[in-house]
């Protein structure tokens, strides 16, 4: 009788043993949600990283949850009725920078993931610059999935061939070939609906002040309403008098700024290099041969970067389907699967060369430059300041645009700094 | 002991309603004003998003600050656009609604087809609307080159929602003694209305009111309501005051959509007035327009003003064709439920968000307490 109740005993402590043991390798099971603005044009990339996790864990069904609008503008409005409302999605796409860091982990909304960083060996594959801005108090709160460079100056080879104009590295220079263009009937520049004026902004300002001082308005080095400032909104006015500003700019997608470049209505765009996987993709169109791509003037050898990534939500339903999800983003299957067809180039400094070949010229160059150019972060998306300033810079574009007035621009700028709390 | 049963049980019956909208209704409104009060969202040391953020009871000051802030002039923007949007779109709803209305009275054939054409586009969604208007108004789209294709004239340069010309210029600061003059002149033509119909006590009280306003303009009462800007000579340039041509294209487009809603209003009015009375008048030698000018249009002032009320609700209210049209970061063409959005969701200013929402509740409270009120006092006149 003890003989058979020491069996039954061991034989229950094998069966909770190997139990256990399964449940270790069990595969996932539920729901994922993910919710981001990758909508179409930028869909199919997102799709097939989806793909690649139902091969990884076929048991989980995966909800893509997308709003659309250019930036997240609309999509991130969704998101904070769900995180007030406490109904968070499993993971969610936010810029790198102070849209997480200022809005969410201070928000104490987002689970320190620092244990998969460390897991992977994620701490020396993604560049310091962009490790700082997703670390508060040592702690990690999200996986980046793709880098963008805000900077970039989108032209066609053939057009500025015919027109005879050079391709400007300075400001200074772009004024002076402006007229030219515009004697042909062109704009030179064209800008779209409103934060694309913002996004013409911060590479004006980081060609005016260079990296170290863009840098010093966020540190509270630079006085945000003193002459430096100034001198950035004057020549900023200048710029915009060669833009369709007046024309039509309100009504246009960047989508549609760009084919205005294409179509030869326009000579220059300044837009974020999510341009390329457009003027690739959509259009179908060669880099290097039709479109040419330049540092915006005064910026080069400057990187001002912006980054999406993802995290994990406090009160996430289905947490451990999340982190297979980051682990999947920050691998180099991952990451090499998504960036070919989003049109960015990896976070990871490594993925690149890895397989080289899933990169057009374009991002083979971008990639080279991510990892030896000066690393600046982009205002209008998200990682250079907070949400209300971000916000509230509106009002000080709007100020600009109606009174003209550098100085009136750059003082409003000085109490947008103060009340937000934004710049050091 | 039958009607103290028949009223027990009319309020069981109503018990389900008063509960739901005191709870869905009142007790939001309720939170709305007390979230207006704080400084959620202002206050850089609370993150606003955070479960347990702290919100400090600060008054009105969040009211204040809308009215003299130097940053926050895209509020004061928003109130003068919907002013003028207001008047364009009621006005314009009424006239066209009036005109459809005459034009299906005079017995066309297929009457009820173009009823149902005209009312059509009230079936369609503002967003919807808005994308419509939105693509026809393009630099280059169906209406600007209507005027080339149709008549080889040049095609409209007009900007339509990106306009900066301003229309109707005048200050801020100038509104209250706008308002107080209206206000003034306003009675006084009520005034002159109940002499000339010998209701003297009512005339007395009209006189008594104006003088009052008069009053409270002199004392200064209304740098108490409509606060001085902290700067006056700088929201002269950087925020003009007028009316905001960029809202033409806009106006059209809801008027577009509700003057056929208009116009079923008036046909029911015009068909509520007896035949006879037409007749009495034709047989008194009056002319077709003389019944209209004389016999309709006098019988037709309840429904203008259920009109009135209806679009000017809509209108105080108006977001998702400005949305669909002009985008929410058009500065010329912002109006507060734009702003209420963008504040909330976009700077997460929520206690500021909130207090410009109690800001557009109080508008349309003007317009539909009164209705509502002189509605129920009608109807239990007509009853007692």
């Amino acid at each position: 009788m003890k003989q058979r109740i020491a069996f039954l005993c061991i034989l229950a402590l094998l069966l909770a043993v190997g139990s256990f043991a399964n449940a270790q390798d069990e595969e996932l099971t539920g729901e994922l949600e993910i919710f981001s603005w990758w909508a179409g044009d930028e869909g199919p990339a997102l799709e097939a990283l989806i793909d690649l996790y139902g091969e990884m864990h076929p048991d989980v069904e995966v909800i893509n949850a997308t709003v659309t609008g250019g930036s997240g503008v609309n999509a991130r409005a969704v998101l904070k009725t769900r995180m007030l409302g406490g109904d968070p999605p499993d993971s969610f796409q936010v810029h790198a920078g102070e849209e997480l860091t200022g809005t969410w982990v201070v928000a104490d909304r987002m689970e320190d993931i620092t244990f998969i960083f460390e897991e992977e060996g994620w701490y020396d594959v993604f560049p310091q610059d962009l490790l700082d801005a997703l670390v508060v108090d040592g702690a990690i709160y999200s996986v980046p999935v793709n880098i963008h460079r805000s900077n970039v100056m989108w032209y066609m080879v053939d057009n500025v061939e015919e027109w005879g104009i050079d391709v400007p590295t300075t400001w200074a220079e772009f004024l002076d070939v402006c007229p030219t263009i515009q004697e042909a009937g062109v704009v030179p520049l064209v800008v779209g609906e409103a934060w694309t004026v913002n996004h013409l902004w911060e590479s004006v300002a980081l060609g005016v002040l260079g990296p170290e001082g863009w840098n010093s308005i966020w540190t509270g080095e630079l006085d945000p309403a003193g002459a430096e400032m100034v001198e950035v909104w004057e020549t900023f006015g200048d710029i915009l008098a060669c833009t369709n500003m007046d024309v039509d700019a309100s009504g246009l997608s960047w989508q549609q700024a760009t084919d205005a470049v294409i179509e030869g209505d326009a000579a220059f765009n300044i837009m974020g290099d999510w341009a390329a996987g457009y003027l690739t993709t959509t259009q179908g169109l060669e880099p290097d041969v039709d479109y040419g791509y330049a540092a915006s003037p005064g910026t080069d050898g400057v990187f001002m970067w912006l980054s999406d990534s993802f995290g994990l939500p406090v009160g996430a339903p289905h947490p451990d389907n999340t982190v297979a999800w980051l682990r999947l983003l920050g691998s180099l299957e991952g990451q090499n699967t998504f960036n070919p067809l989003k049109g960015s180039i990896p976070a990871r400094t490594d993925a690149v060369d890895a397989e080289p070949d899933l990169y057009n010229a374009y991002l083979q160059s971008t990639a080279a430059d991510w990892s030896e150019d000066v690393l600046v972060g982009s205002l209008a998306h998200g990682t250079a300041a907070n949400e209300r300033f971000m916000g509230e810079f509106n009002q000080v574009m709007e100020i600009f645009l109606a009174s003209g007035s550098a100085e009136a621009a750059a003082s409003a700028m000085g109490a947008v700094c103060i009340q937000s709390g934004a710049c050091g | 002991m039958r009607s103290t049963r028949d009223r027990i049980t009319a309020f069981v019956m109503l018990l389900p309603s008063i509960v739901l909208l005191g709870l869905f209704v009142y007790f939001f409104i309720g939170q709305a004003i007390s979230t207006s009060m704080t400084d959620w969202g202002n206050n850089s040391a609370q993150p606003p998003l955070s479960a347990n953020v702290v919100k400090s009871y600060v008054g009105l000051e969040n009211y204040e600050r809308l009215m003299s802030a130097v940053l926050e002039f895209p509020f004061r923007v928003s109130m003068v656009n919907t002013f003028f949007f207001t008047l364009f779109f009621v006005a314009g709803c009424l006239a066209m609604g009036l005109v459809l209305a005459l034009l299906l009275d005079q017995g066309v054939a297929g009457e009820g087809f173009f009823r149902t054409v005209f009312l059509f586009p009230m079936s369609l969604s503002f967003v919807v609307t808005g994308t419509i208007w939105r693509w026809m108004l393009q630099p280059g789209g169906g209406l600007n080159i209507l005027p080339q294709s149709l008549l080889g004239l040049e095609p409209i340069e007009f900007r339509w929602m990106s306009s900066r010309e301003i229309w109707l210029p005048f200050l801020w600061e100038d509104v209250p003694r706008y308002i107080t003059y209206l206000g003034i002149a306003i009675l006084a033509l009520i005034t002159v209305n109940f002499l000339s119909k010998g209701r003297r006590r009512a005339a007395q009280y009209a006189i008594g009111a104006a003088i009052i306003i008069a009053l409270v303009f002199a004392a200064g009462l209304w740098d108490r309501i409509w606060l001085p800007l902290e700067q006056p000579e700088t929201e002269a340039s950087i925020a003009p005051k007028g009316f905001n041509a960029a809202l033409i294209g806009i106006i059209i487009a809801a008027v577009w959509q509700m003057s056929g809603y208009t116009m079923a209003m008036f046909i029911a009015g015009i068909r509520g007035i007896s035949e006879e009375l037409r007749e009495a008048a034709r047989v008194d030698g009056c002319t077709e327009i003389g019944v209209y000018r004389y016999i309709i249009l006098p019988q037709l002032n309840p429904i203008i003003l259920s009109a009135m009320i209806i679009l000017g609700h809509i209108s105080l209210k108006i977001f998702d064709l400005v949305f669909a049209m002009a985008g929410p970061d058009n500065a010329r063409t912002v109006v507060p439920g734009i702003l209420v959005y963008i504040k909330g969701f976009r700077e997460n200013a929520f206690a500021k968000s909130a207090a410009i929402a109690m800001i557009m509740l109080l508008s349309v409270a003007l317009i539909i307490v009164p209705y509502l009120w002189s509605q129920l006092r009608g109807q239990s006149r007509d009853r007692g």
